[in-house]
């Protein structure tokens, strides 16, 4: 490993490689200060040091106070569960239904999915071919049918079938639509009504090339709809999603999945550490690649 | 916080100027560090940032500020200078090929809003130029793509040309500009699937398609809520296709848009639309100046 010293220009390059992944300028600023401080006390001068110091803090950072247990899917409780998915439009919400589809039934598990996109074109016949991927029923209404109906009869036929888990599609929208944010919060309010305690998951999808915006997307989906957890899509480009950290610290919602491909094994846990390195390996002081894939 | 306009954050900075009636180097540094942010917070990349940052302190001290009666908005004025003329003027013009049909491919991530957009300059096309464009569906990768650039064309009442999943893309290409010249369609829109711009093998794909039906456009459709990457991902497909424009999409949302002017400083290539919304008529004319107070939280 070349020597490096960890001097102001080492922590100008890291400023710039965590603004690049999305970070966002004031979170790495208070994290630049920090391990400056570190760095003092612990009287670190070579930066290979430095690897372990700024994943901790990072990985710090994305839990905050929190419990770091709660990051699997909860659908441990009696009778069906729910999985309700929410987000901006094109993130990946129907991939990703069809990937953890996929996984569930794997894990032996009853699936059926409820296409609650009735908007979009072609929106219902691309669930039905991950239905057709997955092997698990398609529960569907017409074009232009109002959602909430769909996901009220997904639930009903869930019920009828025995499923273990009814995972239900949403059209995407922009999370300033009024209108449409109400019409999600009238879906969850139908599947609260059905089955109490339901949704057990609401999972935001979310694109990890978005920039500072998916901290506002948390934000609002939430207030909408209880997120209890995200799918970060799109992992396997350039970008590398850093904003989820703000979004947890912040929001205290955790990463649940992360999208590796349009493939229908693409889909893994979210590994925190994994995670942390991703953001600052083109820092180039990371010997070993410890990211995902 | 995040997104809070820059004039209110430069409030305290132009305050302290306006007492003063004069403009030190340390005032102008306080200023540019505020513009800094809020670049960094629109998600302007960080490179374009720092070029940018150093042209405006440039004229920050310069006469026009320095001598102004009110230097803040002076350098408020300054800064959406730059922007504004970095993004270019308003270019929402069309290629027009000497023998029809003209040719314009759609490319870009995935579900930043091809196929969407497809439709909607098609609708543009027939309703502001009374053309009569064929669509051509080259996604034979993404479940459903097909039937869903039928269902705009049926929304549309357009025709739409495929050969299924099972065809290449190169041929499903080739075969509709055949086809698009003996029905005498003038526009074709080939609508081509989701890729990353690092790989090899579908960039190679669109790179045949542009060498066989040597196309009069290529838009790159870009998300208006991308983040740092959008200087990649623009730079990537426009060295492989030498794009001839931009699309923006999704900005009928929140987002600042940073990365539009991102995008234009690494391909300096025109934004020529941006999408407003999911429906076929909203596509608009892109305005830099618009876009430039958004960026800037104004
Ligand atoms: N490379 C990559 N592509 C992905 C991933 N997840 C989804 N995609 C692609 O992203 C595009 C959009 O995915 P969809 O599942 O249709 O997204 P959506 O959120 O359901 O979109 P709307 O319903 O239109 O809002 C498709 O081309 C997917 O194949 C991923 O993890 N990696
Ligand atoms: N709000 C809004 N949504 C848009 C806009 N343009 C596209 N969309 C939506 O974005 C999502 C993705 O659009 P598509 O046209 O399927 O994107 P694509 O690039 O063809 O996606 P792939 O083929 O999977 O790569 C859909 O839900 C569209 O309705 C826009 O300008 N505003
Ligand atoms: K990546
Ligand atoms: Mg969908
Ligand atoms: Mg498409």
């Amino acid at each position: 490993a070349r020597y490096r010293k960890v001097d102001e220009d080492f922590f100008e390059e890291l400023e710039e490689v965590l603004i690049t992944a999305d970070v966002g300028v004031s979170t790495v600023m208070d994290l630049v200060e920090e391990l400056k401080m570190e760095v003092k006390r612990q009287k670190i001068k070579d930066s290979s040091e430095m690897k372990d110091v700024i994943s901790e803090k990072l990985v710090e950072i994305y839990y905050g106070e929190e419990d770091k247990s709660i990051q699997h899917l909860q659908l441990d409780g009696e009778g069906l569960q729910v999985i309700l998915v929410v987000g901006v439009n094109g993130a990946g919400k129907t991939t990703s239904i069809g990937k953890l589809a996929h996984q569930l039934k794997a894990d032996g598990k009853k699936v059926i999915l409820a296409a609650g996109d009735t908007f979009r074109a072609g929106a219902i016949e691309q669930l039905e071919v991950w239905g057709e991927r997955a092997n698990v029923p398609v529960i569907k209404h017409n074009e232009g049918s109002d959602p909430a109906a769909v996901i009220y009869d997904g639930i009903k036929a869930a019920k009828s079938r025995e499923a273990d888990v009814l995972i239900c599609d949403t059209a995407g929208r922009l999370q300033n639509k009024v209108n449409l944010m109400n019409e999600l919060a009238k879906v969850k309010r139908v599947i609260e009504r059905e089955i109490p305690g339901a949704p057990h998951e609401v999972l935001l999808v979310l694109d990890a090339t978005t920039g500072q915006n998916a901290l506002t997307q948390a934000r609002i989906f939430s207030e909408a709809t209880d997120v209890t957890g995200i799918v970060l899509t799109k992992l396997d480009g350039t970008a590398k999603g850093g904003i989820v950290l703000a979004i947890r610290n912040e929001l205290q919602i955790p990463v649940k999945f992360v999208g590796l491909g349009e493939g229908i094994d693409d889909l893994q846990q979210f590994d925190a550490d994994a995670f942390v390195y991703g953001l600052f390996a083109d820092l180039g002081i990371n010997e070993e690649e410890e990211e995902y894939e | 916080m995040a997104f809070e306009g820059l004039a209110d954050r430069l409030q305290g900075t132009i305050k302290k100027i306006t007492g003063k009636g004069k403009v030190s180097e340390q005032d102008v540094k306080e200023m540019t560090r505020e513009v800094r942010l809020a670049l960094l917070e629109a998600d302007v990349n960080f490179k374009v940032v720092k070029q940018l940052i150093a042209r405006i302190k440039e004229r920050a001290v310069g006469q026009e500020v320095m001598e102004s009666l009110t230097p803040g908005q002076q350098v408020i004025k300054v800064v959406k200078d730059e922007l504004t003329n970095l993004m270019g003027g308003e270019q929402s013009k069309i290629a027009v090929a000497d023998r029809p049909p003209t040719v314009i491919m759609m490319v870009g991530l995935q579900g930043a809003g091809k196929t969407t957009t497809t439709g909607k300059l098609a609708n543009h096309l027939r309703k502001k130029h009374n053309r009569n464009p064929l669509l051509v569906a080259c996604d034979i990768y993404r479940p459903a793509a097909i039937k869903q650039l039928e269902t705009l064309g049926t929304q549309l009442d357009m025709p739409v040309f495929s050969l299924g999943t099972e065809a290449n893309p190169v041929d499903i290409a080739n075969q509709a500009i055949a086809k698009a010249k003996e029905d005498h369609n003038d526009y074709v829109i080939i609508d081509t699937a989701g890729r990353l711009h690092v790989d090899e093998n579908l960039m190679e794909e669109l790179q045949q398609i542009k060498a066989d039906v040597k196309p009069d456009e290529i838009f790159l459709v870009v998300d208006s809520m991308t983040g740092q990457d959008a200087v990649n991902v623009a730079e990537s497909f426009n060295e492989q296709l030498d794009i001839t424009g931009v699309v923006l999409t999704k900005l009928d949302g929140d987002t600042r848009g940073g990365a539009a002017l991102s995008i234009k400083a690494v391909t300096d290539k025109p934004i020529k639309f941006a999408g407003m919304g999911e429906k076929l008529d909203q596509l608009e004319a892109f305005h830099p100046e618009r876009m430039a107070s958004r960026i800037l939280g104004m």
